[in-house]
Formats: C-alpha cells, sequence, structure tokens
C-alpha cells in the first residue's frame, strides 16, 4: 500500500498489505495475520527443497543488484563444515530509499521469519541483521519483536520443536553509506573501517570472519514466507509480460509529487501509472522534468524516457536507467538540475571510503567542477573534464560507489546539458559563492 | 569543499578529566554477553563504541584506550574505526543532538531552509558548532533514509519526519 496513504487499485499489495497496524509488531498480531506458517512449514523441509522454491519463483534481490536470490543461495557449500552465515543488509542509506525502514517498522516479523527461513535454507545458524545507525525506530521494534520470537519458540536453540537452531543478532550502524555495499559491511560486522574488499574470493566462499556467507537484503527477505506459503508458481505469475523480473516490488517515491510513499507494485508497471496515477503526478500548475528511478547511483530519466518505462529490471534499462533499490526520486521544472547533480557528488564524495585513488580523487575532483560551474566560474572545457573523470570513475575500482558518482554527471550532461550551458554562458546567476 | 558536515568540526580541545571506566557493572555485563554473539572481541567494537557514547556522550581519547584495552585491540587501532563512522561524536556536542538531511530528496523540497532555521532557532549559528547555552548542536548529514517525509531530522533519538521551518521553533522549545 502507498503507506502513509491507502492503497491504490493500482498496486498490488503483499509486503505492505500491514503497513501502519500496531498490531502487526506483535508477535501474537503477526501470528493472527497468518505469520510463521512458512517458517513452521521450512523446518520441516529440506534446505535443497527450499532454495529449489525460491530460485522457481524467479526472486531477484532487491538491495538493488537484482541478483536472482536462490542462485546466491545454492552457492553456499553443501556440507557445513564450518559456521556458516546469514547477513541481512538494513543498512538502506541509498538517497531515495525508504522502504526497507517500513518493512522494520511495520512488519519486523515478517523480516525474522524471512532471515530465519534463509538462515536455515543456507546452513547458518546465525544471522546478523545490520542496522543503519540512523534508524532508530526500526532499531528499537526490531530488538522488541527478536526478543519475542525467542520467546516464542520461533527462534532459538529448538525452532518450534524441529531441532534446527537460528539465531538472529541485531547489530547497528554507525553512519557510513558504505556500509551498504555487502563486502563492507562484513568488514564493519568484524569491527574494522567499512572499506569494500576485493572479489573474488566471494562471500560464499569466504565472508564474514572468513566463513561461507550470504548476504541478502530485507525486501528480499520479507519476500521469502509468502513464496514458501502460496508457492513459487504463485509468486512467478506476479509478473506483467516480463518472466525474467517477477514479484512485487516496493516503491519509494520522493521529490515532487503530490503523495510521496511507498507503493508496491506487480513487475512490470508502467511508470506513469506509479507517478501519475499512484503518487497523483506533479504539485499543480508543475510539470515533471526528471525521474532518478532506482536511488540515486542510477542514471536520470527524462519525463520521456520515464513515462515510456516499464517499471521492472529490464525495462528500466531498456529506457536507460535502472532499477537499483527502487528509490523513485521525482523533479520537476523548478529543480536546478546542474545543483542537484552537485548534491549528489558532494554526497558521493563525503561517502567515499577512500582506498581507490579514482573514487577518493575523482567525487572530490567531480564535486569542485560542479562547483566552480554553479559558481559562474565555469568554462566549456569543463564539460569534457567531467566526462573524463567520470570514465576513470566508472568500473575501476573494488566496489561501485564511484560509478554511482558518474551516472548522475554523465547522464546530467547528456540530458540537461543547456542548464549547464546557462551557467556557463552567464546566462544564469551563480547559486554558490565563488570558490 | 563548501557543505561542511559538522561532525568532522571540532570546536576546541576536548576538557582533559580524568576517565572514569565506562565497561564496569551493567554495562560490563552487556558487553560480555555481547561476546557471546560474535566470534571475535573485535567484532563488538562498534556495539562498544555505542555503549560509550550512549554512556559519556562523546568518545574520548581516553574512552577509546578503555575500549582498547577490554577488546584487546591498540588505542590507534580503535581510533581509526571511530573516525571513520559518523556518528560517534569526538567532540563533546550540545545536549541535543541535531541531524538534519540536506541530500537531494530533500534538498529540492526545502531542506536547505530547515537547517537555517534550526541554526536561527537553536542560536548555534553555523553547522557543527554548540549553542552558547550548551542545549543543541546541529550538523547536516546524508540521507536518512526518510525521502517520502521531507524534510526528516533525527533530535537525539527521535526521528521527525515532514520539517519545515515554521515548525522548527515548536520542535526546538520541546527540547531543554
Amino acid at each position: 500500500m502507498g503507506y502513509p496513504h491507502p492503497s491504490h487499485p493500482k498496486e498490488t499489495v503483499v509486503l505492505s498489505k500491514h503497513f501502519g497496524d500496531p498490531e502487526a509488531r506483535t508477535y501474537a498480531g503477526w501470528v493472527r495475520h497468518g505469520g510463521y506458517e512458512a517458517l513452521r512449514k521450512a523446518v520441516g523441509m529440506s534446505r535443497e527443497a527450499i532454495v529449489e522454491e525460491v530460485k522457481a519463483s524467479g526472486l531477484r534481490g532487491r538491495g538493488g543488484a537484482g541478483f536472482p536470490t536462490g542462485l546466491k543461495w545454492s552457492f553456499m557449500p553443501k556440507d557445513v563444515v564450518r559456521p556458516h552465515y546469514l547477513v541481512c543488509n538494513a543498512d538502506e542509506s541509498e538517497p531515495g530509499t525508504f522502504k526497507d525502514r517500513e518493512i522494520m517498522r511495520w512488519t519486523p516479523h515478517a523480516l525474522i521469519e524471512g532471515c530465519a527461513i534463509a538462515a536455515y535454507a543456507i546452513g547458518a545458524e546465525r544471522c546478523y541483521v545490520y542496522i543503519r545507525g540512523e534508524f532508530t525506530e526500526p532499531w528499537k521494534v526490531m530488538n522488541a519483536a527478536v526478543e519475542e520470537a525467542v520467546a516464542a519458540g520461533a527462534l532459538g536453540d529448538d525452532v518450534f520443536g524441529s531441532g534446527k537452531r537460528i539465531e538472529i543478532v541485531l547489530h547497528r550502524g554507525a553512519g557510513a553509506y558504505i556500509c551498504g555495499e555487502e563486502t563492507a559491511m562484513m568488514n564493519s560486522l568484524e569491527g574494522r573501517r567499512g572499506n569494500p574488499r576485493i572479489k573474488p574470493p566471494y562471500p560464499a566462499v569466504a565472508g564474514l570472519f572468513g566463513m561461507p556467507t550470504t548476504i541478502n537484503n530485507v525486501e528480499t527477505l520479507a519476500a521469502v514466507p509468502h513464496i514458501l506459503n502460496r508457492g513459487a508458481a504463485w509468486y512467478k505469475a506476479l509478473c506483467l509480460g516480463n518472466p525474467k523480473s517477477t514479484g512485487t516490488k516496493l516503491v519509494s517515491v520522493c521529490g515532487h509529487v503530490q503523495r510521496p510513499g511507498n507503493y508496491e507494485v506487480t513487475m512490470g508497471t508502467p511508470m506513469r501509472d506509479i507517478l501519475y496515477d499512484m503518487c497523483g503526478g506533479p504539485p499543480a500548475g508543475r510539470t515533471i522534468k526528471a525521474v532518478i528511478p532506482g536511488g540515486s547511483s542510477v542514471p536520470i530519466m527524462t519525463l520521456e524516457e520515464a513515462e515510456s518505462a516499464l517499471f521492472d529490471y529490464e525495462g528500466v534499462v531498456e529506457k536507460g536507467s535502472m532499477l537499483g533499490s527502487a528509490g523513485m526520486i521525482v523533479m520537476d521544472d523548478r529543480t536546478d538540475m546542474v545543483y542537484q547533480i552537485w548534491r549528489l557528488a558532494r554526497f558521493y564524495a563525503h561517502e567515499s571510503c577512500a582506498q581507490c585513488t579514482q573514487c577518493r580523487e575523482g567525487t572530490a575532483w567531480t564535486t569542485r567542477v560542479l562547483e566552480r560551474i554553479l559558481a559562474g566560474k565555469g568554462k566549456q572545457e569543463d564539460f569534457q573534464l567531467l566526462l573524463d573523470l567520470s570514465e576513470n570513475m566508472t568500473g575501476k575500482t573494488i566496489c561501485v560507489l564511484s560509478d554511482s558518482c558518474a551516472a548522475p554527471v554523465v547522464s546530467g550532461i547528456q540530458k540537461f546539458r543547456s542548464e549547464f550551458e546557462a551557467y556557463i554562458a552567464g546566462a544564469r546567476e551563480p547559486s554558490l559563492a565563488a570558490v | 569543499m563548501s557543505g561542511s558536515h559538522g561532525g568532522t568540526a571540532g570546536h576546541g580541545t576536548a576538557p582533559a578529566e580524568e576517565h572514569i571506566p565506562v565497561f564496569t557493572g551493567p554495562t560490563r555485563a552487556r558487553l560480555e554477553q555481547l561476546f557471546t554473539k560474535y566470534p571475535t572481541r573485535q567484532a563488538c567494537l562498534l556495539p562498544a563504541l555505542w555503549m560509550v557514547q550512549e554512556a559519556r556522550g562523546w568518545i574520548s581519547e581516553q574512552a577509546i584506550g578503555e575500549v582498547a584495552d577490554v577488546l584487546e585491540l591498540t588505542p590507534a587501532y580503535v581510533k581509526g574505526v571511530v573516525t571513520f563512522y559518523t556518528m560517534y561524536h569526538t567532540h563533546p556536542v550540545g545536549r541535543h543532538f541535531v541531524q538534519v538531511c540536506t541530500t537531494s530528496p530533500c534538498n529540492i523540497c526545502g531542506a536547505e531552509d530547515v537547517v537555517k532555521a534550526l541554526l536561527q532557532e537553536t542560536g548555534c549559528g553555523e553547522l557543527g558548532a554548540t549553542s552558547p547555552d550548551g542545549r543543541f548542536t546541529v550538523i547536516e548529514v546524508e540521507c536518512l533514509g526518510a525521502c517520502g517525509f521531507p524534510t526528516p531530522i533525527l533530535v537525539d533519538d527521535d526521528f521527525i519526519e515532514n520539517v519545515t521551518p515554521e515548525k522548527v521553533r515548536g520542535i526546538v522549545q520541546r527540547y531543554q
């Protein structure tokens, strides 16, 4: 449902059904809503059967990369000779994205159940949930929910009398965007600076504490109980024509729309339905100029691209961007694109962990060049300089943080070049003081 | 770079006072309990630092030394980790710590005006500074993860959504 708004007829409400309902937060309330049936079922199944079911559902990672979840689980060693770990990525920090926060605030037991099922499926007895430090309310809600789940026997040494041991440990982050990157998250969990690691080795081989590890996003794990309850075929059928993108997706919409919020749609829903029908379009008298569809790390779309895109992994790529985390940032005709691209570049410069030169220098340099342009001191050569910097920040570093900085810069120059030109030509008042 | 993030703006030197150990009694017991949840003591570093900040409001050099002792790490290593994460305070802050999101989604909805109103109403004047009455420190932060409810601010542990410049005075009055 378009929390905090009522559900829209064009939504497909599965994960968000109980957003805003305080009863769903409690163990008893969750059980009344059918909760923990899937976990009871799962502990009676073989690990392989669960992995196969999730594979067959077509579920793909909801954190941004879209990697098939069942396939990721199947990379874990079959025999458990060393401890296996599950890490739930609840470090939601991608600008524009605020869906995992609502899952944890309103349906913490959906996440706990998903974690428990996934942990069992990959042969892990312990799951760490890494929650970003700023999420004070989700932190409290999750702590209370884990306590309740332990007391009810859904977690612990003997899950629902099955003899299976599953423990969930909540771990609080401390303010670092980069820790949402899975290998940085593992370092952070180990008590280190959050620097991403070089892959290989991949986490399934040598991850957290050097042990086989799977990292999944909150929304991905919250979908798992529904798949076990209603079957892979049901989930796979939630798709509008593209069998590679199945299920429902929470879309966080923010910026210049009348009803910002979290909407849940079947994969493949036209983006215009989300923008206009669900969110009510731009404020009265305005028109939409640009949409960043998948959190700030993906290329900016023009209105024409956004209006013609189907909202699934392939559909958004076809129109020049990426689904990412599905955090949709809508900008209307009043928006100064150069200023906002600078603001995004500044975000990445601030959040760079600084271990790769291209990222450490490139994000800061890009920010300074954009500052110069905004201060009315830009030059024609700055276009080429920004594009060269972006090229050097793409595909050349340990993680994709610097690629993410380049995405809005390159797409911004391609699609909104006249706004840069206006600053450089002195046709537009500087919006930053000279540096 | 313009747009300072107040977390890095230290003001004056830390007062040289005697360090009263944090990890004693119930806090030590909480830490011991945490040791059972991780295969290494080092992994308890972020939680231990949170415990220090909860108890003391910030993380001093002496506290870094104590954390290093209890986790069997070196102070230099602990300091390296402390300074990586923006939420740990390495200098004293006001009684109420205010974090305002000004990243793009909030920025296009007027977050910079919320910052101005906060700096004025709290008397902080500038980002990262503590108000003369010691009540507030205001900093700008990157994305608080509540982009649909601009502008979100975090006052201590209270997450407040949909803040506008007009609402700032009322919010500031709630915190003494």
